[in-house]
């Protein structure tokens, strides 16, 4: 067997859910070579150099690769398929763009979101909103596969030296282009590597409001999360949305504020070890997964929490 | 511009699933269906660029059993032109459906295409990139803003990191986020009106396409159930359990 990576990388450094991804890689077993696709990525291919297992790194520094747009991406990779049994990578929302393109042009199916690896070609996957598990087999040629990082443990990230190697070929498919970014700036841990999350809901009636949960965030070195009902009020911005179609987390510590529990919220949070909700209706659903649930006005409850710890 | 919008019939998203005892599959008898929910955003996407002026015809197309003209009549009757069927046996795996559609695309040749970005039951997030590749177009995933200026499709998308904006050349495909509109509710005199817009039925062979499966499900079954825990009684009971017994602050 033979593994591609695809890493997720902002060009500087690698993110570390390309660590979970290589978990899943070294679970499947096998070479592993690691593609970095990106603008100026020559430090993100030496921090994927350093990766432990890791034979070989692919590079492909080129001005059509930045942004990752896929259109011109997924041509590489599938190129640089070619002779792999498996390609990996994030199911990210990067990794969910560019690898059924991939896939295409591969003339194969893919699987999405993997949670395990059974065996080389069987790998277990949730679907209808995380309400049931496949376990699913593919028989296709090559493998395309995303993985939720939450899933596998992360390898560590030094312990390697594997050479890099220039890909020259740089594709411009001539059909898209990057016109800007709206990222948001985070003083705080990145929510979806975060060991504590505090996510606010509906209940917390305003974006003003979600400053009291900032306090709580701080003392803690949480990340912050929102609820679906959070995001589409417009309290928060959506790279906050925890849920079946934003973020998958499973932190140490998940504290659920104001929100009630819908079903597709719990599908992003439900695997995090020790779940923290505090309501004030004390029939919400999200009590039913909660270890500790506190049945309070929250605007009492949380100054109060901040207090204590 | 003409625009296609590929439509999904799945479980209606309030229904909860449950594993058949066999842990074949998910049962799904006597279950409610609807159009899925992301599918419902593109074609009210569709319908107001028509609204607006910028499309000329929306048409609405659906892979899968003949049941599936229930959710191309509700595509009717929010405000699509007319339907398309290409009728299966059951519903193929996302790369049989983007080649069908590359050929229900090449047949009618529209501006643009747009996909829900996932369907609620199998969860894959693949469709509209995969058909974007066959038929080599630029896609704008997971979109919470399109614009059009003369060739060019601007696509504001939801990220991990935030919003991304990307110009597309038409023709080009969308797949669509929550934010991207609220879809409107079908009103009694347009589900009638619906009955009488056309509604084609196309075949695989039809197309030249051969569908195949290739990712075969071996078992399916419930996830591990979490325990509740306990009701705490104050914020201070809460501190001290997460401190003593969670050991997580």
């Amino acid at each position: 067997m033979s593994i591609l990576l695809v890493a997720e990388h902002n060009d500087a450094a690698l993110n570390p859910v390309t660590l979970n991804v290589l978990a899943a890689a070294q679970a499947i077993g096998g070479d592993i070579t690691v593609l970095v696709a990106g603008e100026g990525c020559g430090a993100a291919a030496e921090a994927a150099a350093a990766l432990p297992g890791v034979s070989k790194v692919l590079c492909a520094d080129a001005a059509v690769y930045g942004k990752q747009l896929a259109e011109n991406v997924a041509p590489l990779i599938a190129e640089a398929a070619a002779g792999h049994s498996h390609v990996l990578s994030a199911h990210s929302t990067n990794g969910k763009n560019t690898m059924p393109r991939v896939a295409a042009l591969l003339d194969v199916n893919m699987v999405s979101d993997i949670i395990s690896v059974e065996s080389e070609d069987t790998f277990k996957r949730p679907f209808y909103a995380g309400n049931a598990i496949a376990t699913v087999k593919s028989s296709d040629a090559v493998k395309v596969v995303t993985v939720r990082h939450t899933a596998f443990d992360a390898t560590p990230a030094t312990g390697g030296s594997a050479a890099v190697e220039a890909l020259a070929s740089a594709h411009d498919a001539g059909v898209s282009s990057f016109v800007n970014e709206e990222i948001v700036k985070l003083d705080r841990p990145e929510l979806t590597a975060a060991r504590v999350v505090v996510s606010g809901g509906r209940g917390m009636g305003s974006g003003e409001n979600f400053k009291i949960l900032e306090g709580v965030a701080d003392k803690l070195n949480a990340a912050m999360g929102a609820s679906r009902a959070a995001v589409d009020a417009g309290f928060v911005p959506n790279d906050m949305q925890v849920g079946q179609t934003g973020k998958i987390v499973a932190p140490e510590l998940y504290i659920a504020v104001g929100i009630s529990g819908a079903i597709q919220h719990l599908a992003g949070m439900k695997d995090s070890k020790v779940i923290v909700a505090i309501n004030k209706d004390e029939d919400a659903p999200i009590f039913q997964v909660a270890d500790y649930g506190l049945v309070a006005d929250l605007f009492q409850a949380v100054p109060e929490l901040e207090a204590q710890i | 511009m003409k625009v296609l919008v590929a439509i999904k019939r799945v479980i209606d998203y309030n229904v909860k699933v449950r594993v058949k005892a066999d842990n074949s599959d998910v049962d799904l008898t006597n279950v409610k269906m609807a159009v899925n929910p992301f599918c419902e955003i593109a074609i009210e996407e569709a319908v107001r660029l028509k609204e607006s002026g910028q499309a000329t015809e929306v048409v609405a197309v659906a892979v899968g059993p003949s049941q599936c003209q229930e959710q191309l009549r509700t595509a009717l009757a929010l405000g699509a032109d007319r339907a398309i069927l290409v009728e299966t046996e059951g519903f193929p795996q996302p790369l049989s459906v983007a080649k069908l559609l590359k050929g229900v695309y090449d047949q009618e040749q529209p501006g643009l295409v747009i996909f829900g970005k996932q369907s609620i039951d199998a969860d894959n997030n693949q469709t509209g990139q995969m058909f974007a590749a066959l038929a080599g177009l630029g896609q704008g995933t997971f979109a919470s803003k399109v614009e059009i200026a003369g060739d060019t499709v601007n696509v504001t998308r939801e990220v991990d990191g935030g919003l991304q904006t990307v110009a597309l050349k038409a023709p080009a495909v969308v797949t669509t986020d929550l934010r991207l509109n609220e879809p409107r509710y079908a009103s009694l005199p347009n589900i009638m009106k619906a009955k009488k817009k056309p509604l084609d039925t196309l075949t695989p062979e039809a197309l030249g396409v051969e569908v195949k499966a290739t990712i075969e499900t071996l078992r399916v079954e419930p996830p591990a159930e979490r325990q509740g825990g306990i009701k705490v009684d104050s914020v201070e009971a809460l501190v001290d359990k997460l401190k003593n017994e969670a050991k997580v602050i």
